[in-house]
C-alpha cells in the first residue's frame, strides 16, 4: 500500500490543507489531555477526574457509560450526577458519531496511528487475521464479567482507561500494555486493535450507529482510484460503499458505524471526493454538496494554499 | 451447473462462517478465562491500604468502583491514591496509606460526595459512623506507654478522642509504684481513619490500622457472659443469690483474703483466744 498516503493532496493543496483535520484531531486529544492534567500539574482545576468518570468545572458530570453499565451489573446503583453524565455523553455520542471518541477523544488512538504510520513508512506488513467482530464479543465478555463475578475485570487490562488515568494520576506499569497495542498493530494485525478488538470502541460505535455528522464521498465522480484514503482509513471497509457504490445506487453517504469520523480520508485526497456532512442536509442520501471540505474545495480552487509550508 | 456451484460455494461460506465465528469464540473465550484468573489475584487488598470512608465491602467496591479518581482529587488532603498498574492495589482503586497520612475525617465528606457510583456510599452522611478499619495496638513491646512511659500521642490525635481511643490506668510492676497510662482502642467508635498509626512516635508505629475481619475475633454465639446477663436482667438468672456457709469449728471463721481460718470476732469479746498480754495467759488459772 503506498506508504505515502496523501502526497497529492500535499503537493497539489498544502501541508495544512493536507493535515487539517489530522492537526484538529490531535489538538482535541491533546487540548483534552491539558484540561485534564492543568489541575494536577499546575493546579488549574477545571476538569477533575478521568475518562472514567470526570467533574468539570464542578457543574458538568461525565461518565463513560460503558463503565458505568459494568458498575451496575455489578449490583451498584449509581448517584444522579453518575447517570446524568451517562447520559449526557450518550447523547453527545449519539449525535456526533460513538466513534468519534476513538478519532478525537481516545489516548490509545495516538499510539495506534503511531503504529499505522510506522508500519507504512517502515513497510511492515503485519498480515495477521482476525475478524473484525472479535470487538463484539470482547464487549459481551467485559459486561459478562461484573455481572459473573461482581468484579469490573476489564479495567484490570483497558488500554483506554489505563492509559489516561496513567496520564494523570501516575502510568506505574500502564505502558507495557500500550507497548503491547503498539507492537501488536505494528507486527501482529495492521489497524489490529482498534479496528478489530477494542471493545471500548465497539461499544460507543453502537450508540453512535445513527449520527448526525457523517463524512460522505460527494465528490465521488472525481475519484482516480489513488486509493489513498483506502491507506490511512483506520476502517478502510466502511469507504468502499460510500466511494465505489453509485451504480448500485448506493449513497456517498459513509454510513458504517465503524467510520471513527477523524476525517482523514478528507485530508489526503487530492481531489477533494470526501467532506463532513450534517444529517438534515443528506435528505433521502441525495446530497448536493458537503459541508467543510466538499464546499471548501471550490473555495481551493479559486485560493489555492500551496505556497504555505510544506506544500 | 451453476446452480450447484453457487450452492457448494454457499455451504463453503456456511462452514467457513461457523469455522470462523468458533474461532473468534474460542479466543475470546481463552482472553476470558485468562482476564477471569488474573482479576482474582488482582482484586485481593493488601492490609497496608485502606479504602476511603464510606467504601462498600471491598467485594462489592472492586464491583462499583469505576476507578475515576473524582474521590482522590475532592479530598482537600490530597491524601488518598488511585492504584497505578502493578501496585498491590487493585488497578485504578482509591486507598490511603495510614503511616503516610491518615483520613482527616472531614464534616462534609467531599470524597463520598464525589464518587458517582456509590463505590463510596452516599448513605454515609456521619463521618463517626465510618468504617475503613480499626486501629490496633499491636506491638505492646515497643510502644513505650506499655514501658510505663509517657506518650500518648496515639490517644491526643484521635479525631474520636477519649471515645476510640481511652486511657487505661495502669500498676507499673517493673517500678512497683508508678502508673502505666495504656493506649485501649474500643472498636465500636473507631472509624479507622489512621490518624494514630500516622502519629505514632515510635520509627514504625506500634498502633496500626487494620482492616475490621483482621482485627476483630468473635466469641462464640454460645456464649453468654454470665456478669452481663445478670445486669441486664437486673439479678441472678439461674439460681436465687445465697450466702454461702461453710462447715467451720466452732468460734472460726474463714478469711477470704489470704489468711484462712481465724478466729470468729464477737463484738464485745477479744478477737482472739490469746489475750494481748503474754502475763494473762500466765496468770490465767490452772495454767502451768
Ligand atoms: S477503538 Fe478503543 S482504543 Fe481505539 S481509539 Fe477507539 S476506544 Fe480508543
Ligand atoms: S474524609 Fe476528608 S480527609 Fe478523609 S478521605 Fe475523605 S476527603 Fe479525605
Ligand atoms: S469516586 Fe468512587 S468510583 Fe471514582 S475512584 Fe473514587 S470510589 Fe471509585
Ligand atoms: S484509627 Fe486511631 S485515630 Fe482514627 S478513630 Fe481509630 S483510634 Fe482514633
Amino acid at each position: 500500500m503506498n506508504a505515502f498516503p496523501g502526497r497529492t493532496a500535499r503537493a497539489e493543496q498544502g501541508w495544512f490543507k493536507a493535515h487539517k483535520w489530522l492537526l484538529l484531531r490531535r489538538a482535541s486529544q491533546l487540548g483534552i489531555l491539558v484540561l485534564f492534567l492543568a489541575g494536577p500539574l499546575a493546579g488549574i482545576w477545571i476538569v477533575t477526574g478521568n475518562l472514567s468518570a470526570s467533574m468539570t468545572l464542578e457543574v458538568l458530570p461525565l461518565t463513560d457509560p460503558l463503565l458505568l453499565a459494568q458498575s451496575m451489573l455489578s449490583g451498584a446503583w449509581p448517584v444522579m450526577s453518575g447517570l446524568i453524565g451517562a447520559l449526557i455523553v450518550l447523547v453527545f455520542y449519539a449525535l456526533v458519531g460513538g466513534r468519534v471518541f476513538c478519532a478525537w477523544v481516545c489516548p490509545v488512538n495516538l499510539v495506534t496511528d503511531l503504529a499505522a504510520w510506522l508500519g507504512r513508512r517502515l513497510d511492515i506488513r503485519a498480515s495477521g487475521r482476525i475478524p473484525r467482530d472479535a470487538r463484539y464479543w470482547l464487549l459481551g465478555l467485559v459486561l459478562l464479567f461484573p455481572l459473573a463475578t461482581g468484579v469490573i475485570a476489564w479495567e484490570y487490562l483497558n488500554p483506554v482507561s489505563i492509559a489516561h488515568r496513567g496520564l494523570i494520576f501516575g502510568m506505574g506499569w500502564g505502558w507495557t500494555l500500550l507497548l503491547a497495542v503498539l507492537l501488536y498493530d505494528l507486527f501482529v494485525v495492521r489497524r489490529g486493535w482498534c479496528g478489530h478488538l477494542c471493545p471500548v470502541g465497539a461499544f460507543y460505535g453502537l450508540i453512535g450507529v445513527k449520527p448526525a455528522v457523517r463524512v460522505a464521498a460527494a465528490g465521488r465522480e472525481r475519484c482516480d482510484d489513488c486509493m489513498d484514503c483506502f491507506a490511512i482509513c483506520p476502517e478502510p471497509q466502511v469507504i468502499k460503499p460510500a466511494l465505489k457504490g453509485a451504480a448500485q445506487g448506493i449513497g456517498p453517504l459513509i454510513a458504517d458505524m465503524h467510520c471513527t469520523n477523524c476525517g482523514r480520508c478528507i485530508d489526503v485526497c487530492g481531489k477533494n471526493v470526501f467532506g463532513f456532512t450534517l444529517a438534515y442536509r443528506r435528505a433521502g442520501l441525495g446530497l448536493s454538496e458537503p459541508v467543510g471540505d466538499g464546499a471548501s474545495a471550490v473555495a481551493a480552487t479559486r485560493h489555492p494554499v500551496s505556497s504555505q509550508p510544506g506544500g | 451447473m451453476s446452480t450447484e456451484r453457487q450452492k457448494s460455494g454457499k455451504t463453503l461460506d456456511r462452514r467457513q462462517f461457523i469455522a470462523s465465528v468458533m474461532k473468534t469464540a474460542c479466543g475470546v473465550g481463552l482472553l476470558g478465562l485468562g482476564l477471569g484468573l488474573y482479576s482474582q489475584g488482582a482484586t485481593s487488598l493488601p492490609a497496608w491500604a485502606i479504602r476511603p470512608p464510606g467504601a462498600l465491602p471491598e467485594d462489592d467496591f472492586n464491583g462499583a468502583c469505576i476507578r475515576c479518581g473524582l474521590c482522590v482529587r475532592d479530598c482537600p488532603f490530597d491524601m488518598l491514591h488511585l492504584a497505578k498498574l502493578g501496585e498491590e492495589v487493585p488497578t485504578g482503586t482509591p486507598y490511603f496509606i495510614a503511616r503516610e497520612a491518615g483520613c482527616e475525617m472531614c464534616e462534609d465528606i467531599p470524597c463520598v460526595s464525589a464518587c458517582p457510583t456509590n463505590a463510596l456510599d452516599h448513605a454515609l452522611t456521619d463521618i463517626r459512623e465510618a468504617d475503613m478499619g480499626l486501629a490496633v495496638l499491636i506491638d505492646q513491646e515497643s510502644c513505650i506507654a506499655f514501658q510505663g512511659l509517657r506518650c500518648e500521642v496515639c490517644f491526643n490525635v484521635c479525631p474520636v478522642r477519649g471515645e476510640a481511643i481511652t486511657l487505661d490506668m495502669q500498676h507499673n510492676a517493673r517500678s512497683g509504684k508508678h502508673a502505666r497510662f495504656v493506649p485501649v482502642v474500643h472498636s465500636e467508635h473507631c472509624t479507622g481513619c489512621g490518624k494514630c498509626e500516622e502519629a505514632c512516635i515510635l520509627d514504625v508505629a506500634a498502633i496500626k490500622v487494620l482492616p475490621r475481619h483482621l482485627a476483630k475475633g468473635q466469641l462464640g454465639a454460645h456464649y453468654r457472659l454470665g456478669w452481663e446477663q445478670k445486669r441486664e436482667a437486673g439479678g441472678a438468672l439461674v439460681t436465687p443469690d445465697a450466702e454461702h456457709r461453710y462447715n467451720l469449728p466452732e468460734g472460726m471463721e474463714y478469711e477470704h483474703g489470704g489468711r484462712g481460718l481465724i478466729p470468729e470476732v464477737v463484738p464485745g469479746q477479744p478477737a482472739s483466744p490469746v489475750p494481748d498480754n503474754p502475763l494473762d495467759v500466765l496468770n490465767r488459772k490452772g495454767a502451768l
